[in-house]
């Protein structure tokens, strides 16, 4: 009847979830659940990435374990977005990365940083690799612009590729409909907000964890890392449009939203492992532990690097600094399709989803539809 | 007297006030007694993740207000609340101690806000109760964190798994509580006690001394601990009973329920959209005769009295989308023998029955939000609204048994909350709350939402008497 054993069970807890309904106003899940009777698997990956994980509902819940209803609702959809990951991925072959993503990560990382350092080794004299660098252009003496852009040009594309086709599939699984600019409004603020993160306003109410914490942490890596992605950006378009070549003086807009963004990039994933390490085990998905440390480590690495690299450009360290920076984030970036990153676009999707379902009820013919489309 | 080994971290071998429950009459009073100076142990029956007795299942709390304010959603004045509890009660209760109740009622919802509780507009599918109602923001269990939560911090003490043996009571003055804990007996001395412990409709032995065998085949919809052992000793040690011992409070709910604590989930409200059988398929009440909300409670009652404690509802397909989805999925069949094959029914006399039936049904317009035109002519019972023939396939049935939410029996409380003894005086130093005294309210009936205020009127009284005399005891 349904797709995997996580897509029955969460159908079961669901089942029970929908005849209760005390947890309707704690979030987004619950609203969009009572729009349904039946769950197709489709509509079970779309609560599933819904969820933030904050475990209010398992709190407020009378029918946890030793209940012989046994719901945590929080960790069944966990599971269930960790598989629905896998579920749209493009191309489907490359699935199965997320399975073991953390090692995947860390290997991307290490092989791409050795890739840089012989690179600059290979493609130039070894001893400019080792040699002070400064002054207009310095960085291009290692590697030549052109295959800078080349390189993360071609590997940003292809993150962009991936990323639209799987979005687009579950887009169209969970039932999109024709967007207006009202949905976008509401699920862009939900999700710039963390709106639903806060359990409806009272907190996750466990008594252990902080749930505002992980907010702000959350801000702080998510805004962060816009900001980085701000400065490079501006970079691209300074350098093409003006002709002005890297390395910038440190008040140049580039370094300055890199140096704001790069903090945020440095206290965010460390306030977010050690949320993680609060958290419940008990309410998390624990195979998708290597995932979610592992994005968090590469944003962090991603940050430091790039601070080191603004603090000592100017000795020797820069060429080994560079290339550590710049395989890091080709890392990331090649990774980004397959690894939490692709966690933000499922729920603004949902969120998006959520709010055409408020405007548009689900009706019970979607209903029935969605019945016999069950795969 | 042996010192309690789990309250080493008080230096204490004697409470100012013993709880005996930890669900919202209980927390009422200890956060109370506690913000009148007094220390309070709580000893509650149930392991912590299961706290809370019936509370646990709750989710609202009807509360008297001159005024809508946003949340709640227009006046509910003292006068209607009485008025709906007369209705219910035909008269059975106690009107003074009624009236005090309604007219503290109207201080819950700041009360409660301030110990932390939040208050969220009605669910979807709680029919009008959102002007009437107060709904706890994430259901009882959340209001229960926070009631726990904020005891925690005037420094309450809880001990859970606890189960109350025997109260020392001399001369109608509480001296002492026989506390098993994790295997070991505990002596809990204390200047005052509150109990707070709920009824006993979880003791199947003891309504077994009531309904005999039928018993077995009840199934408790709430919280498996509340036995009524704090009653029992009570009664026996001479506090007079409210309440018909032998009556209960129960709607009828799916028969695949667990046998306690299935909660609001095993709710089936379709009873009103079809045809309801006994084992031996025939139907035996008037399916239509009100909206569910006024007559499932009705309905517990009814199957409790058929053969085997068990009814079947029967649907259609046209039937399917008008009532709240349940937690268990129906048998399903396409046609009515099958269907009958499947519950375990006679399939030629369902057969029959259902031909009845259909044939007695009376061209009307069908509306599930009125009271409709479509009634049965001629078929004894009745269905007086909402009867069309089970006739568009496929067929769907449910089981029903009675779910015991509640039992009558009480302890006799005065406007303090104190206990009353069977020679007419009231114990100076017990004191009761929550469901183990809403029978002095509640003769007969119910009205939803008013046991959490009964809980939580007579929690905050009992609590700031039993601080009052342990504080006066200190000083006398």
């Amino acid at each position: 009847m349904h797709g995997t054993n996580i897509l029955a069970e969460a159908n079961r807890q669901i089942t029970i979830c929908n005849a209760c309904r005390y947890c309707e106003n704690l979030c987004a899940v619950f609203p969009a659940m009572e729009q349904r009777r039946v769950f197709s698997d489709d509509s079970l990956d779309y609560l599933a990435n819904l969820c933030h994980n904050c475990g209010a509902c398992y709190e407020a819940c009378q029918y946890i374990p030793p209940h012989d209803f046994a719901v945590n609702v929080p960790k069944v959809l966990a599971e269930l977005r960790s598989e629905s990951y896998a579920r749209y991925a493009w191309p489907h072959g490359l699935a199965p990365l997320f399975r073991r993503n953390g090692l995947v990560v860390a290997l991307t990382a290490a092989v791409a940083v050795a890739f840089f350092i012989g690179g600059f080794v290979a493609l130039g004299d070894a001893t400019v690799l080792f040699a002070a660098q400064t002054g207009p252009g310095a960085f291009y003496r290692l590697m030549p612009h052109e295959v800078m852009v080349l390189l993360f040009g071609g590997v940003f594309a292809f993150a962009i590729l991936a990323l639209a086709m799987s979005v687009r599939s579950f887009w169209h699984a969970i039932g999109g409909g024709p967007l207006t600019m009202s949905d976008i409004r509401d699920a862009g603020r939900a999700a710039a907000t963390l709106h639903y993160l806060d359990g409806g306003g009272g907190g996750c109410l466990n008594e252990e964890a902080r749930p505002d914490d992980r907010r702000f942490f959350h801000h702080c890596t998510f805004y962060g890392f816009v900001l980085c992605f701000a400065s490079t950006s501006l970079a691209t378009v300074l350098h093409n449009g003006f002709g002005w070549h890297a390395p910038y003086s440190w008040y140049n807009p580039v370094v300055l939203l890199g140096i704001i963004g790069g903090l945020g990039l440095l206290i965010g994933p460390l306030g977010l492992l050690r949320a993680k390490e609060n958290h419940d085990p008990g309410l998390s998905d624990a195979r998708a532990r290597g995932m979610e440390v592992g994005f968090l480590v590469m944003l962090w690495l991603t940050s430091a690097t790039g601070l080191l690299l603004l603090v000592l450009r100017a000795t020797p360290m820069m060429g080994v600094l560079l290339a550590l920076h710049l395989g890091v984030v080709f890392a990331l970036f090649l990774t980004f399709p397959y690894g939490k990153f692709v966690h933000g676009f499922y729920r603004s999707t949902a969120l998006v989803r959520f709010a055409q379902e408020k405007r548009t009820p689900v009706t019970v013919s979607d209903n029935a539809e969605s019945q016999r489309n069950r795969r | 007297m042996r010192v309690p080994n789990w309250t080493v971290n008080t230096d204490k071998q004697h409470y100012d006030v013993l709880i005996a429950g930890g669900g919202n009459a209980a927390l009422c009073a200890a956060i109370t007694a506690a913000r009148a100076g007094a220390s309070v142990l709580i000893v509650e029956a149930a392991p912590k993740t299961m706290r809370g007795g019936n509370s646990r299942h709750t989710r609202n709390m009807r509360v008297a207000h001159d005024a809508g304010n946003g949340t709640l959603t227009g006046p509910y004045p003292v006068d209607e609340y009485w008025d709906d509890l007369l209705r219910v009660t035909g008269g059975q209760t106690d009107e003074p101690l009624a009236r005090l109740t309604l007219d503290l009622s109207k201080e819950l919802w700041d009360w409660h806000q301030q110990q932390g509780v939040r208050f969220q507009p009605s669910l979807s599918g709680t029919l009008s109760l959102g002007r009437t109602n107060a709904f706890f923001h994430g259901g009882g269990k959340t209001l229960l964190n926070s009631l726990y939560r904020t005891a925690a911090s005037l420094g309450v003490q809880v001990v859970y798994h606890a189960q109350v043996m025997d109260l020392d009571i001399t001369e109608h003055l509480f001296r002492s509580a026989l506390v098993r804990h994790e295997g070991e007996d505990v002596r809990v001395a204390a200047t005052s006690f509150v109990a707070a412990a709920g009824g006993f409709e979880a003791n199947i032995e003891w309504l077994k001394e009531y309904w005999g065998a039928a018993a077995d085949n009840f199934l408790i919809r709430g919280t498996p601990y509340n036995r009524g052992d704090v009653l029992r000793l009570l009664l026996n040690k001479g506090a007079r009973a409210v309440g018909d011992p032998t009556q209960f409070h129960a709607v009828a709910i799916d028969g695949r329920a667990p046998k306690f604590d299935g909660g609001i989930v095993t709710r089936l409200d379709c009873v009103p959209f079809g045809i309801v059988v006994n084992s031996h398929a025939e139907r035996f009440y008037d399916e239509g005769e009100d909206f569910w909300p006024k007559r499932y409670a009705i309905w517990g009652r009814l199957v409790a009295q058929q053969p085997g404690q068990v009814a079947f509802v029967l649907i259609d397909a046209t039937a399917t989308e008008l009532f709240m989805p349940s937690v268990f999925p129906p048998e399903q069949a396409e046609t009515i023998e099958e269907l009958a094959v499947k519950l375990q029914l006679d399939p030629a006399r369902l057969r029959t029955t259902v031909d009845t039936f259909n044939a007695a049904c009376r061209p009307g317009t069908f509306d599930p939000t009125n009271h409709d035109t479509c009634r049965t002519e001629g078929a004894t019972p009745a269905k007086s609204h909402w009867a069309r023939p089970l006739s568009t396939p496929p067929f769907y049935g449910y089981p029903l048994r009675p779910g015991i939410t509640f039992t009558y029996l009480g302890v006799k409380v005065d406007a303090d909350a104190h206990i009353g003894m069977s020679h007419g005086e009231a114990s100076p130093n017990m004191f009761a709350a929550g469901e183990i005294m809403a029978g002095n309210l509640l003769g007969k009936g119910y009205l939803a939402g008013i046991g959490m205020t009964i809980g939580s009127v007579f929690g905050r009284i009992a609590g700031r008497e039993a601080a009052r005399y342990a504080r006066d005891e200190h000083t006398r």
